[in-house]
């Protein structure tokens, strides 16, 4: 078993894909750094954060891009962002047959936050436009920055995400709303809190997560690999009718639980006996359980 | 300006716009055409709950007027910065916006946005930054976080920050600066109708934005990287 967590991005992506498959456009060697972080006097990294490539996935051709946690908390800036909209226009082009996008940040680079805004739009329209071809695109969430920030929206364009319970998945993070509206509104600290709120296991319950895996590569790789193949069978263009039902899956939902304060009390709602013990559970004890309760369908 | 002035400067042909708790939405007309309208105003924060009407307004258009026009008004301070909204998935939330906007598009409606006001991050995301143009008045305050706030987080001086901000507009807040990245397609100063009628002429769904941030030197390198990615050939084993 190895770690997806503890894992660098290079190491996730080579061990997500078919073993010696995966080969990297603009890597290090090539030096696309950013061009502004240097003038705020912040570090470079000679792939700015973002490992991007092509592989195969048991034996499917596919694009991968894996965010580097450990720069800039995955951080998005004007060249990272611009490596991800290249590679889904390749992936077009190429047609491969999925785009799977490991993302790992906690939203938009500030020394380049205007870059970053606007790119991450550009990241919408092109998965959009990846999935207008009819190329399904996975999003894995597993790394200990989660996935905040735009890039949470992203996510949430995709046709499928898969996450491990360790993975977060949210907009603005609590550090951020514990700042705009006190300890009262969000407690950052409690960090039992923030993963009943964010976390692998609510996202699922509530369906907008599709998956939850154990903290390990091959988890995430078998999950990856299924939800390709069930995808294969679908059309994974956006369509009125699917958007019609996900406006009404979103009002169900927040009809049902707009009134809650605590996802406890959700999962109590979606009837779970005992909602304090689904912290405990096991990835596979869990998906067991919450299968018989979850909500929601993926657009 | 306030939505009521806006309207009546845009829409000199008449609208029945109307606002119930900060969300905007009616008709108007442009030139021979009815538009339909949708936003924001008082620089309300986007919640769950605002974002599913815009997103139920969009796909309303989508099913009853095929190809209608539509203009996006925008007056945000960015996303609700709330525990309950983050529970319930605000991202969800936003990018399902985002999708009905997009979806408009593909289906053969040209999307127009406005920062008639306030634009920040994630409410902005997913309104003006998913049409097919967007544009700002001159008074329009565009922004992920201002510079005292940046001067904190980066620790970076705050007169070095203005200073720096003069010469690059990746990081200052400001209508002309997202201009120059491409990010807005032309800031409309005087008569306001006649320019988003041009506008609405002008609108194609191929996003143009990084090369237009090229052109403009505001976002040298995204086109560059863009280009580089689709070009490489010789990919190399990582």
């Amino acid at each position: 078993m190895s770690s997806y967590l503890e894992a660098s991005a290079r190491e996730r992506i080579r061990m997500l894909l078919d073993a010696g498959s995966f080969s990297e456009y603009l890597p290090p060697a090539a030096r696309f750094t950013s061009p502004h972080l240097g003038q705020l006097d912040a570090p470079v990294a000679f792939d700015d954060g973002v490992v991007i490539g092509a592989g195969s996935l048991q034996g499917r051709k596919v694009m991968a891009a894996a965010q580097e946690g450990g720069f800039m908390g995955g951080a998005v800036g004007e060249v990272h962002v611009a490596k991800l909209v290249g590679l889904l226009k390749r992936a077009v082009a190429e047609r491969v047959d999925a785009v799977v996008l490991l993302l790992e940040t906690g939203g938009v680079r500030l020394h380049e936050a205007n870059a970053g805004l606007i790119a991450v739009s550009e990241v919408m329209r092109a998965l959009l436009d990846v999935r207008e071809a009819g190329i399904p695109v996975l999003v894995l969430v597993g790394g200990a920055n989660g996935c905040f920030g735009g890039m949470g929206i992203v996510a949430r364009c995709a046709n499928a995400v898969i996450m491990s319970e360790e993975g977060r998945l949210a907009m603005s993070g609590p550090e951020v709303i514990e700042t705009a509206g006190g300890v009262e509104e969000f407690d950052s600290r409690d960090r039992a809190l923030v993963w009943r709120t964010t976390g692998g296991k609510h996202r699922y319950l509530l369906g907008d997560c599709d998956a939850v895996v154990p903290d390990d590569i091959a988890a995430f790789r078998a999950a990856a690999a299924d939800a390709i193949e069930r995808l294969a069978r679908q059309a994974p263009a956006l369509t009125l009718q699917e958007l019609e039902a996900e406006q009404r899956m979103l009002e169900q939902r927040l009809s049902a639980f707009g009134g809650r304060s605590e996802p406890m009390q959700i999962w109590a709602d979606l009837g779970i006996a005992q909602p304090e013990q689904v912290p405990m559970l096991d990835a596979r004890a869990f998906t067991d359980l919450a299968d018989r309760h979850r909500t929601g369908a993926q657009t | 300006m306030n939505w009521q002035e806006l309207a009546s400067q845009l829409f000199p042909g008449g609208h029945d716009i109307q606002e119930q708790d900060h969300f905007l939405s009616g008709t108007a007309r442009v030139g021979e055409q009815t538009v339909a309208v949708i936003g924001t105003t008082d620089h309300t924060p986007i919640g769950i709950e605002i974002a599913l009407a815009q997103a139920q307004a969009v796909l309303a258009v989508v099913r009853e007027h095929p190809r209608r026009s539509i203009v996006i008004l925008v007056d945000t301070q960015g996303q609700r910065l709330r525990h309950r909204d983050e529970m319930l998935g605000i991202n969800s939330y936003m990018a399902h916006l985002g999708k009905c906007i997009d979806l408009a598009r593909r289906r053969g409606h040209r999307v127009i946005g406005l920062v008639y006001d306030q634009a920040l991050s994630g409410g902005f995301i997913t309104s003006g930054l998913m049409a097919d143009a967007c544009y700002a008045l001159p008074q329009a305050t565009i922004r992920v976080m201002g510079l005292p706030a940046m001067a904190r987080i980066t620790k970076v001086p705050e007169e070095r920050l203005v200073e720096l901000a003069k010469d690059n507009p990746v990081f200052a807040p400001g209508a002309r600066n997202y201009l120059a990245m491409g990010g807005v397609e032309a800031i409309w100063d005087g008569d306001l109708a006649a320019q988003l009628e041009q506008a609405l002429t002008q609108a194609t769904p191929q996003d143009r934005r990084a090369e237009l941030g090229a052109e403009r030197g505001g976002r040298k390198w995204s086109q560059q990287v863009v280009q580089a990615v689709l070009a490489e050939s010789h990919a190399r084993a990582a």
